[in-house]
């Protein structure tokens, strides 16, 4: 009884383009096809010079000397600069977003391997890199901490001594719930199942490696700074605090972005260091990471020992979870995420079940590792809560002997139960959860599969089905509970119609490939019938948009695509009186069909938004007290998160003799509230699964006991191909969200998040017959195998 | 954007041009084939040499043919043409199981066999491939060429036979009646190195297997045909058992280490299976059940 449903993708390409929301061909891709966009490394400026990184070949040693003299020596290095020259300037250390420092070069001690220790600056890119072979360093090795579980014990070295009074490598404890309500619970639940799940250190990878082309005019004192960043405005106004630069001298451009998925958003000291060279030499430099340099030392995701326990009835009523995780946040808390919530939206570990009570605790520590933390389309540590819950729901599943699809549909929130506080606080504002369930159960004829798989079995083949179910919360945030360095996560907005009735709008947020021109536009032209195509969508520059945080944790369309539907109506408030005047009737009398305002009871009197926009900047009269021209601004602050959510279901086969695993089918049913543009929710799902594929199967970034990265290529960090992944078979259902002005929730992590738990389900599923019930992350074959042979242990 | 240190670049004309060049040029010189392994090792500043010779002109290089009960290959044949060559499908069908596995379009496009060969890297394919079906290597110097078999052709890991005044020119496998072989790798993605891999050949005779020779990738220092394999495998006939054991001796008779790519007790279990499996299909060919 296979319904496969079919989406929309495989009806025909819909003729008409849409005049507002529907499938329609991105703005951006004939520049991006043709090779024709802008990226940083295609900006060139006269006279540019290129600047190298050197960095510590080892996790933990003292600095005891840098000879740069024969670096600078080399006939076309301009300049070298080590920690103590920025020392010096005050610019050796910078503030993290997360009330921590960071050293831009490292001056007593380097702390994790890769660290910045100087840069190079030369006339060009190879003299840059050979000269950084000039420089001599001698390091005092010291005993590195790499694994975690031993970070606070009594005898691990101290990483953090530039911290005044700090004994230990400890961060901060964080708790969410109800502690003594929870333990009530377990104490009297028939079944308690505990696991560890660990999330180990990922990396965003983008295509697009990190860098900047910074450019100080030194009579002006203007600096203008093209930069790989998700988040151009917050980015000036840190650049403004920390370095007491004048705000309105700091221009930040951000072109076109090769991928961001977090990696973009912290400011890296190769930013830093690209400025002051600027500002030292009075020539624009440029410094653009290697593929290396970027996952050594970047922005990070996961890295969460989770200890796990989930408590029910013998029936399946989930009654409570609880979970105690350890943090590892790298030698610097670099983590972005709103100041009150330094475990990011982990909170939402209680997962899309209705419980009784729910309680998590976590500890961040130091390690000699790179610092991050938050980056990886994860909305803020979601993804990690997503695992945690969706793996421990998965144990108990198989404890019961349940379903685990039954036992999912018999705990969720209920359709009524909305808008409903969870047990630690998050207000879902909307959702319906079994009819996605049941959809994606449906397409992927899931009792069908049960039954093939019972046949498998028997014969000894190794086939597995695993379903997770996520709720995510985006859309970061109401002022009043969120910001980020004292910067609140509303979002500016402005639009403007010209006289011939096309328009631009101007956002604070800033695409890295998620399709913003197309999809901005679409919001706009559905608000006010322009058609898209005559929409130009301004981003990325700080000169040139208003305010607003940026893109990274879903929050494009929840915050700055509301901004965008309001500025609109603002517009349109304003077309309405003019309107008025222009037909000589009241306000009230007239009616709005998408792109024109027509005489209430007698459509042949209307007129259009293009004539609308000519009389406002024209020379005939306008009502009494309205100013000409047509255009608004607004800053959206919104009332609450979105939360998303989305059924899939994984299926594959393993490989006994050699424990290969082949994901044959992915179902993925998304539900993201109002669509806008239907083909760019598939395409932001699409690769979302991919990267699902990659960390649930291939992705780790490891260490080797002195600390050394053993994934510094792309040889060892590996990425999924077109080979590893099944064709997506995606559906959808809409349950707008109550409090967005268009109903949208956002949609660019929801399958990251999701897919994870979804496949490593599967495996485990497959592995049923061993007798397994957890395994942790990446399940490469070797590690199918072991756990085969009933050696689990985890990657770190 | 990673780049090399600074090198002197030279274009051969021919096999003694570049020879020439070679000696003359000293120590530090390398060739350049495909540059597929060369250049991101020169990259990542691993590899420094002073000199690059690129020998993708000798166009005397390129071929595949047959030649006095031998096929023949040039040095510089690229994995594309390995992968294409009818010659060589009807022959040692190994070798498309294997270029079918090997990196990916691109790569293939470049990399070469020569190249693969004397880069010695434990893991590559296409040694593990030339062991199983016994090839031997001409390795050419001013003075003439030698022959070296393939046992003797990699001394240590990224170590060759190859001497400083001598280059690989040439590839030769004996055709010998009643073959079949056949190749079977375990990769974590597509277009990776080997976790591990084995490729096994045989020649049968009225369904006794003559002669039959396994050749393993990425399970020690160095891919070298495993001799009591070969005993075991002598004059044997084929069925589930003597795969289960010669699985068994080429699992006991390799040295894996435990790396990023699996642990060693997972890499010798595959040495086991992937040697079973390649046993099998190797039989089924070279009975002509299976193509
Ligand atoms: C992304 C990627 C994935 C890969 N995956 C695989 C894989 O899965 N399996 C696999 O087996 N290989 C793999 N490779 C390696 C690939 O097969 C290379 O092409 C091959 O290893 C080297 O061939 P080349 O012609 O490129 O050699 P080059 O890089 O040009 O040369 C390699 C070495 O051999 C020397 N050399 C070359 N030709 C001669 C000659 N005629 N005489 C003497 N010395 C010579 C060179 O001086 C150099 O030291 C991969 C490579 C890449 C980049």
């Amino acid at each position: 009884m296979t319904t496969t449903e079919t989406e929309p993708e495989q009806e025909e390409a819909q003729e008409e383009r849409p005049i507002g929301f529907g499938r329609l061909l991105r703005k951006e891709d004939p520049r991006l096809i043709r090779g024709m966009g802008q990226f940083v490394d295609d900006i060139s400026l006269p006279g540019m010079l290129h600047m190298a990184i050197l960095r510590s070949p080892v996790a933990h040693a003292r600095i005891v000397s840098i000879d740069k003299s024969a670096a600078e020596a080399h006939p076309n290095v301009v300049a070298v600069i080590t920690g103590e020259d920025l020392a010096a300037q005050g610019l050796a250390w910078m503030p993290t977003l997360s009330n921590d420092v960071q050293a831009v070069l490292a001056t007593d001690k380097v702390r994790f391997q890769h660290q910045e220790v100087a840069f190079v600056v030369a006339t060009d890119h190879y003299s840059a890199r050979d000269a950084l072979e000039l420089i001599e360093v001698d390091y005092d090795w010291l005993e590195p901490l790499v694994d975690v579980r031993t970070a606070l014990d009594e005898d691990s070295p101290v990483i953090r001594d530039d911290l005044d009074n700090k004994t230990d490598n400890h961060i901060f404890d964080w708790e969410t719930g109800d502690e003594a309500a929870t333990d009530e619970v377990f104490e009297r639940a028939d079944v308690v199942v505990s696991e560890e799940i660990v999330y180990p250190r990922v990396h965003p990878a983008p295509m697009e490696t990190c860098g900047c082309v910074a450019d100080v005019e030194r009579v002006s004192g203007q600096v203008t700074l093209w930069c790989t960043t998700q988040a151009p405005h917050a980015h000036r106004t840190v650049y403004a605090l920390v370095a007491g630069l004048p705000e309105h001298k700091i221009r930040v451009i951000a072109p076109d972005i090769g991928g961001g998925f977090g990696n973009k958003v912290p400011i890296y000291p190769g930013y830093v260091c690209a400025i002051v060279a600027s500002l030292v030499i009075g020539k624009p430099v440029k410094w653009m990471e290697d593929r290396t340099e970027n996952l050594v030392s970047t922005g990070f995701a996961r890295d969460y020992v989770m200890k796990a326990d989930i408590a029910a009835t013998n029936d399946g009523r989930i009654l409570a979870i609880r979970t105690n995780v350890l943090a590892d946040h790298g030698a610097f808390n670099g983590v972005a995420a709103p100041v009150k919530y330094p475990a990011g939206f982990f909170g939402v570990f209680t997962g899309s079940y209705d419980l009784e009570a729910a309680h998590a605790k976590m500890t961040a520590v130091y390690t000699n590792k790179a610092p991050g933390g938050v980056a990886y389309a994860c909305s803020f540590r979601i993804t990690e809560a997503v695992y945690l819950v969706e793996r421990i729901v998965d144990c108990l599943a198989y404890e019961l002997d349940m379903d685990p699809a039954e036992l999912r549909l018999k705990n969720f929130i209920k359709p009524e139960q909305f808008p409903y506080e969870t047990k630690t606080g998050w207000v879902y504002d909307s959702g319906d959860y079994e009819p996605a369930m049941r959809k994606a159960m449906d397409m992927a004829g899931y009792a069908e599969l049960r039954r093939e798989q019972a046949e498998r079995r028997a014969n000894g083949e190794l086939m597995g089905i695993g379903v997770a179910f996520f709720t995510e919360a985006v859309g970061a945030g109401p002022r009043k509970d969120m910001d980020i360095l004292g910067l609140g996560m509303a979002d500016g907005c402005e639009l403007r119609i010209h006289p011939t009735g096309k328009a631009v709008v101007r956002l604070s947020v800033k695409t890295q490939g998620q399709g913003h021109e197309t999809t901005f536009a679409q919001i706009v032209a559905e608000e006010i019938g322009i058609p898209p195509e005559d929409i130009e969508v301004v981003h990325g520059d700080t000169d040139n948009t208003p305010f607003g945080l940026g893109t990274y944790g879903s929050r494009s369309t929840p915050v700055s695509g509301a901004a965008a539907a309001m500025v609109t109506r603002k517009v349109r408030d304003k077309a309405q009186i003019i309107a008025s005047g222009m037909l000589e009737v009241s306000v009230a009398d007239l009616e709005w069909s998408k792109g024109s305002f027509s005489v209430k009871g007698d459509p042949s009197k209307s007129v259009t938004i293009q004539e609308i926009a000519m009389r406002a900047h024209g020379a005939g009269d306008l009502p009494d007290g309205i100013e000409g021209g047509l255009e608004a601004q607004i800053c959206y602050n919104p009332e609450n998160l979105t939360y998303p959510f989305g059924a899939y279901i994984c299926v594959v086969d393993v490989d006994p003799g050699t424990a290969v695993v082949k994901v044959r089918r992915f179902i993925a049913v998304d539900d993201c509230g109002t669509q806008i543009n239907p083909m760019i929710i598939e395409g932001q799902v699409h690769g979302g699964l991919a990267d699902g594929v990659g960390m649930a199967m291939m992705e780790i970034i490891a260490f080797d006991e002195d600390g050394n990265c053993m994934s510094s290529s792309l040889m060892d960090y590996l990425i999924p191909t077109a080979l590893e992944t099944p064709d997506w078979e995606t559906g959808h259902t809409v349950t707008p969200s109550p409090h967005h002005p268009i109903g949208a929730k956002g949609i660019g992590e929801s399958a990251t998040v999701g897919s994870p738990p979804a496949i490593v389900n599967a495996i485990v599923d497959a592995l049923k017959p061993y007798g397994i019930r957890h395994a942790d992350m990446p399940l490469t074959p070797s590690r199918v195998w072991e756990a085969m042979q009933g050696n689990h242990t985890p990657p770190i | 954007m990673q780049v090399p240190a600074p090198i002197e670049y030279e274009r051969a004309t021919s096999v003694e041009h570049a020879i020439a060049l070679r000696s003359q040029l000293g120590d530090e010189a390398r060739f350049i084939a495909g540059g597929h392994s060369l250049l991101p090792m020169m990259k990542l500043r691993l590899a420094n040499p002073t000199h690059l010779i690129d020998i993708n002109d000798l166009n005397e290089l390129f071929y595949i043919r047959e030649a006095d009960s031998e096929v023949r290959i040039g040095a510089m044949a690229r994995h594309r043409d390995l992968l294409d060559s009818e010659l060589l499908a009807r022959h040692f069908p190994i070798f498309r199981d294997a270029e079918r596995v090997i990196a990916d379009p691109t790569v293939r496009n470049r990399g070469t066999l020569g190249g693969s060969l004397c880069q010695a890297d434990p893991s590559e394919d296409l040694s593990a491939v030339c062991t199983a079906v016994d090839a031997s290597c001409v390795i050419t110097s001013s003075d003439g060429q030698r022959v070296v078999p393939m046992h003797a052709f990699h001394v240590g890991p990224y170590e060759t036979a190859v001497a400083n005044n001598e280059m690989l020119t040439e590839i030769r496998i004996p055709l010998r009646p009643g073959g079949g072989s056949a190749y079977q790798k375990v990769e974590r993605r597509a277009g990776d190195w080997a976790v591990v891999s084995a490729g096994a050949a045989v020649w049968m005779d009225a369904g006794i297997i003559v002669d039959g020779r396994v050749g393993l990738a990425a399970v020690g220092p160095n891919t070298t045909s495993i001799q009591p394999v070969a005993e075991a495998l002598a004059g044997a006939a084929p069925n589930e058992d003597l795969y289960q054991r010669v699985g068994e001796i080429a699992a006991g008779n390799c040295s894996p280490e435990t790396d990023g790519r699996g642990t060693a007790a997972y890499k010798a279990h595959l040495a086991a299976e992937l040697t079973r499996r390649a046993l099998r299909t190797a039989v089924a060919r070279a009975q002509g059940q299976e193509t």
